[in-house]
C-alpha cells in the first residue's frame, strides 16, 4: 500500500473520531489549518502504534494528547505563526463550555464547526465542501468526487476557503439564542444540499450516489444531538430518512430509473420509515411547522400509501399550501401541481402547469417539461407530450434519466 | 481585529438616494459604537459623487479625470472602522448601521495588521 492510500484507509477507519477531534482542535488553537494538519498526524500515528501496542483504554484521549503535542511542536518551529495564533487563542476561551460528549471519551464540539463551514460570507460551494471535509471527515479526493471536480480543485478551493476563514477571522462560535434562527437554515441547506445530490445526482454516470445521501444523513443525526430542541433539524432528518428510504426501489437491476407509480414498495426500508415518521411528529409538534417539517410529512404521506392510487392526494396538496405559505417557489408550484393532479385528474394539473409556463426559474428545469410530458400523455395528447418529453431529454443530467425519457417518449410516439 | 465598513447608498433615477435614515439615526449609531468602544474612526463624504480620479502614467505623467460615478445606481457615501474580536460582530455591527436599510449595504472588510 503507498503512503497516500494508507493515509486514505485510516482517515475511512477514524471518520468519526475525526471531525470530533478536528472540532476540539480547532477550539483549543482557533486555526482550522493547524488543526487539520494535527489531527492528521494524530490518527497516522494511532495507525502505527495501536497495531503494535494495542488499542489505549482511552482513544480519544490519546488521539488528543498525540494531536495537541504535535501542534505546539509546529508552533515552536515556527514563531511568526505561533504569534499570530497567540492572538486569536484569547477569542477561542471565550467560547462557551462544549456540550457533553455521547460515547467515545472526546468532548464534542462539532456544533461550532458546523456553523463556521456554513458560514453565510463563504460561497455556497465552499460551504458544502468545507463540511464535507471537515466534519463528514472526507479526504480532499473524496470531496473533489462528490463535486465531480479534479482533487487538485478541490484542494485549491478548500485552501482558499480556509484562508477566507483566517483572514476575515469567522469565529469558531456558535450564534447565541437571537443569532440561531437566522443562521441554522444555513447549515441544515448545506447538508440537505449534500443529500440532494446523492438523492438525484446533477451529472455523471449514476442516478443515485448513496454514499452522499448517507454522509447527509449522518451529518444530520450529528447535528441533531448536539441541536435536540431544534424542530427543523428532526424535521431535515425526517425528510432524509423518509425519502432515503425508497433509495432501492428508485433504481431498476440496470440503474435505469424508477418512478413512484412503478417502485417495488416491498423494497422501501421499512425501519428508515418509521424512525423518519417518529421525526416528522417531533418536527411538527410544538410550534408552526418548518420547510423540512411539512417537506417530510409529505415524505411520510408517500412512504406510508399501499400504492399510488391509495396515497392521500388530498392531504399531500394540502401540505403543499402549507410549504407555498412558507416559502413561495417556482419548484413547490410544479411539485403542487403534479399532486392537484393526482387529486383531481390530468387537465387540472396541467392548466396549473401551464400557468407557470412564463417563470424564469422553470425555464430549463428538466422535471417541469418531464410533468408536463407526463399529463399530456395521460391525456391523450401524444404530440404534445412527445415534444415535452423531448425538451426534458434535452435538459437531463444523468444517463438513467436520459434512458428513462427516451422509453417514454417512444411510448406517446407509438413505437412501443 | 479592525474592519474597514464601507457604506454603500442606492440612487434612485434622480440620483437622490434612496436610504431614509435621520441625521439623529446616525448620531445614535456613532455613539452606540462609541459607547461600545469599538468605534476606531469613520467620515461620511461630503456628497454622492463630487469626485475626481488621479493617476500617473508609465510616463510619470499625471492625469486627473472627474469621477467615474455618476452613472453608477451604488454609490460610496462614507466610511467607518471598528475594532472588534471576530467577524461576526462586525457584521453585527454593520447590520445595525442605518446605511444598511433602504437599498444601501454596508461592504465589510478586514484590515491587515502588521503584528500591531
Amino acid at each position: 500500500m503507498t503512503g497516500r492510500a494508507a493515509a486514505a484507509s485510516v482517515e475511512a477507519v477514524f471518520r468519526e473520531e475525526r471531525g470530533l477531534l478536528l472540532a476540539a482542535l480547532v477550539r483549543r488553537f482557533g486555526d482550522l489549518d493547524l488543526a487539520e494538519e494535527v489531527t492528521s498526524e494524530a490518527i497516522e500515528a494511532a495507525l502505527v502504534h495501536w497495531p503494535a501496542e494495542g488499542v489505549p483504554p482511552k482513544p480519544g484521549a490519546w488521539l488528543m494528547t498525540t494531536a495537541r503535542r504535535k501542534a505546539v511542536d509546529r508552533l515552536r518551529r515556527d514563531q511568526a505563526y505561533a504569534a499570530r495564533l497567540a492572538e486569536l487563542q484569547v477569542e477561542a476561551e471565550r467560547a462557551p463550555a462544549p456540550p457533553p460528549a455521547t460515547g467515545g471519551d472526546l468532548p464534542d464540539e462539532r456544533l461550532q464547526l458546523f456553523f463556521t463551514c456554513a458560514h453565510p460570507a463563504l460561497p455556497a460551494e465552499d460551504r458544502t465542501a468545507l463540511t464535507l471535509r471537515c466534519l463528514a471527515g472526507l479526504t480532499t479526493p473524496e470531496v473533489a468526487r462528490a463535486f465531480l471536480v479534479p482533487s487538485a480543485t478541490m484542494g485549491k478551493r478548500i485552501v482558499r476557503a480556509k484562508n477566507r476563514i483566517r483572514t476575515l477571522r469567522i469565529p469558531f462560535r456558535v450564534p447565541d439564542a437571537g443569532e440561531l434562527p437566522g443562521r441554522l437554515p444555513g447549515v441544515l441547506q448545506v447538508v440537505y444540499s449534500i443529500f440532494t445530490e446523492g438523492y438525484a445526482a446533477s451529472s455523471g454516470p449514476d442516478l443515485q450516489r448513496p454514499d452522499l445521501a448517507e454522509e447527509a444523513i449522518r451529518l444530520a443525526r450529528i447535528l441533531r444531538r448536539l441541536l435536540p430542541g431544534e424542530r427543523e433539524v428532526a424535521g431535515l432528518l425526517a425528510l432524509m430518512l423518509l425519502v432515503h428510504a425508497r433509495r432501492d426501489a428508485r433504481t431498476g437491476p440496470d440503474g435505469g430509473l424508477v418512478l413512484l407509480d412503478d417502485q417495488d414498495r416491498g423494497r422501501w426500508d421499512r425501519a428508515m420509515i418509521s424512525e423518519g415518521t417518529a421525526l416528522v411528529e417531533v418536527a411538527l409538534i410544538g410550534g408552526p411547522p418548518g420547510l423540512y417539517g411539512v417537506q417530510a410529512a409529505i415524505a411520510a404521506l408517500h412512504d406510508e400509501a399501499a400504492d399510488v392510487a391509495s396515497t392521500d392526494w388530498p392531504q399531500i396538496v394540502a401540505l403543499y399550501d402549507v410549504l407555498r405559505g412558507l416559502a413561495p417557489s417556482p419548484v413547490v408550484e410544479l411539485n403542487r401541481a403534479v399532486a392537484v393532479a393526482m387529486r383531481d385528474g390530468p387537465a387540472a394539473g396541467l392548466s396549473l402547469l401551464d400557468s407557470l409556463a412564463d417563470e424564469p426559474r422553470l425555464r430549463g428545469y428538466g422535471p417541469f417539461s418531464a410533468a408536463r410530458g407526463d399529463l399530456l400523455s395521460r391525456l391523450g395528447r401524444r404530440p404534445e407530450a412527445a415534444d415535452a418529453y423531448r425538451e426534458a431529454l434535452e435538459l437531463a443530467g444523468t444517463e438513467p434519466e436520459r434512458e428513462h425519457l427516451r422509453r417514454r417518449l417512444a411510448e406517446v410516439r407509438g413505437e412501443s | 481585529m479592525k474592519y474597514l465598513m464601507l457604506i454603500n447608498a442606492s440612487l434612485d433615477a434622480d440620483g437622490a438616494p434612496t436610504g431614509c435614515s435621520t441625521p439623529e439615526d446616525w448620531m445614535l449609531f456613532d455613539k452606540s459604537m462609541k459607547d461600545a468602544g469599538v468605534h476606531v474612526g469613520g467620515n461620511s463624504l461630503a456628497d454622492f459623487t463630487t469626485a475626481a480620479a488621479v493617476r500617473v502614467d508609465e510616463r510619470g505623467e499625471r492625469i486627473v479625470t472627474d469621477g467615474p460615478f455618476a452613472e453608477s445606481r451604488e454609490v460610496l457615501g462614507g466610511y467607518f472602522v471598528v475594532d472588534v474580536p471576530d467577524f461576526d460582530v462586525a457584521l453585527d455591527w454593520a447590520a445595525r448601521c442605518p446605511g444598511a436599510r433602504d437599498g444601501g449595504h454596508i461592504v465589510v472588510r478586514p484590515l491587515a495588521s502588521y503584528g500591531d
